[in-house]
C-alpha cells in the first residue's frame, strides 16, 4: 500500500472512531434531563410513609426527622439509577456522621432482585419496597430514577428527575446539612 | 519496505483501540435508540389516533413496571410486565401469538429516559421475530409522567 494512501486512512478512521465515540458520549447525556429538574419555591413537608425494608421491618420517615435526607426513587432494572448507586453508597459514606441518611425506595415490582443487588452494590443506607400509592404521594413517580433532597425540618427542597449530576446534589445536601432551621419539625 | 511493516504495526494497534472504542456501542445496540425511527410513533400522534372517529384502534400494550403502570396509564392499554425480563417476553409473546400478523399494535414503556429504557427493544425485538408488520413503539424521550401525563393526554389509574 502507497504511504500517503495509508496515513490518509488512519486518519479517517482516526476521525470515524473519534465521531463515533462523540456520538455515543452525546446520547448518554441526553438521558440526563437536567432541564426537568425543578426547586419548589414553597418547600412543601415531605409526606410520611412507612414502608417495609428489604429485612420486612417498617421504616418510617419521621424517623429520620432532624437529618438531611435524600430519598431515591429508584429500580434495579434503570439503568441510569443503577449508575448512581455507587455515587450514592460514596456519599452516605462521606455525609453520613454529619447528619445525612439516604433513604432509597425501590419501585421493583417485588423484593428479590432487590435483595439479590443490595449486596452486589454494596448499598449502605436503607432500602424500602415502594408502591404506587408513595408515587401518587410524591407527586407521581412516573419515570426514573426521582430524587428528592430534604432539609432537617422535612420539607422537601428540591426535586430531581433523571440522572443527576452528583456534584449539584452534593452541594444542596452540604448547604441543607449547614443550614440552621428556625423551626425545625418534630 | 521497513516503513510499511511500521505502518501495518500502526493499524493493528489503530484496529485495537477502534476494537475497545466500540466496545460499548456494541451494547448500545440493544437500547432504544436503535429502534428504526420508521419504527415510533410520538405520543401526540397516538392521541390524535386515539381522539380520531376513524380508523381501526391500535392494540396498546405496556412493556414496563407494574408500579408505574398502576400510577398512570393510557387508557385501554394492557399491562404485559417488564420485556427486559424474560417472564415479560414470554408474556409478551402469548398475547401476541393469537393476533393476526398485521394487527396494529403500540409498544411503550416510559420508565427511564428512551435511550436507558431496557424494556422497549427486546419487546420490538419479540414482535419482529414473530412476524408482525403493523406495529409501533411509542417514543417517550423523558419519562411517561413528563412525556404523557403532564401533557395533559388521557390516562387510567389502577390495574
Amino acid at each position: 500500500m502507497n504511504p500517503g494512501h495509508l496515513r490518509k486512512n488512519i486518519f479517517v478512521g482516526t476521525v470515524a472512531i473519534a465521531v463515533l465515540v462523540g456520538l455515543y458520549v452525546l446520547n448518554r447525556h441526553r438521558g440526563m434531563s437536567p432541564g426537568l429538574r425543578v426547586t419548589s419555591a414553597e418547600h412543601p413537608l415531605a409526606p410520611e410513609f412507612s414502608l417495609p425494608e428489604l429485612t420486612g421491618q417498617p421504616l418510617k420517615l419521621s424517623d429520620y426527622r432532624r437529618k438531611v435526607v435524600l430519598l431515591d426513587f429508584w429500580a434495579t432494572w434503570c439503568e441510569p439509577c443503577r449508575e448512581e448507586i455507587p455515587h450514592f453508597v460514596e456519599l452516605q459514606n462521606k455525609l453520613g456522621d454529619q447528619g445525612f441518611q439516604i433513604i432509597g425506595i425501590s419501585m421493583d415490582d417485588g423484593p428479590e432482585p432487590v435483595r439479590a443487588f443490595y449486596p452486589q452494590f454494596k448499598m449502605n443506607y436503607p432500602v424500602v419496597m415502594g408502591n404506587a400509592k408513595i408515587g401518587e404521594l410524591y407527586g407521581g413517580v412516573l419515570g426514573l430514577p426521582i430524587a428528592f433532597v430534604l432539609g432537617r425540618d422535612g420539607c422537601i427542597y428540591s426535586k430531581h428527575i433523571g440522572a443527576t449530576d452528583i456534584s449539584l446534589l452534593e452541594r444542596e445536601i452540604e448547604a441543607q446539612l449547614q443550614a440552621e432551621r428556625s423551626s425545625p419539625v418534630d | 519496505m521497513k516503513p510499511l511493516i511500521k505502518h501495518e504495526k500502526i493499524i493493528r494497534i489503530g484496529a485495537a483501540i477502534a476494537g475497545i472504542l466500540l466496545l460499548p456501542m456494541a451494547a448500545f445496540a440493544y437500547q432504544a435508540s436503535s429502534i428504526p425511527r420508521s419504527q415510533l410513533l410520538n405520543p401526540d400522534e397516538l392521541v390524535k389516533l386515539l381522539q380520531s372517529s376513524a380508523g381501526a384502534k391500535p392494540l396498546i400494550i405496556q412493556v414496563g413496571s407494574h408500579v408505574l403502570y398502576t400510577q398512570a396509564h393510557i387508557p385501554g392499554s394492557e399491562y404485559i410486565g417488564p420485556a427486559s425480563s424474560e417472564t415479560g417476553l414470554q408474556q409478551l409473546r402469548k398475547r401476541a401469538e393469537p393476533l393476526p400478523r398485521d394487527k396494529f399494535i403500540v409498544i411503550y414503556c416510559g420508565c427511564c429516559p428512551w435511550n436507558h429504557c431496557p424494556n422497549v427493544k427486546p419487546a420490538n425485538d419479540a414482535l419482529r421475530a414473530m412476524g408482525f408488520t403493523n406495529f409501533k413503539v411509542l417514543y417517550i424521550s423523558d419519562n411517561f409522567g413528563a412525556n404523557w401525563v403532564d401533557k395533559g393526554y388521557p390516562t387510567a389509574k389502577g390495574d
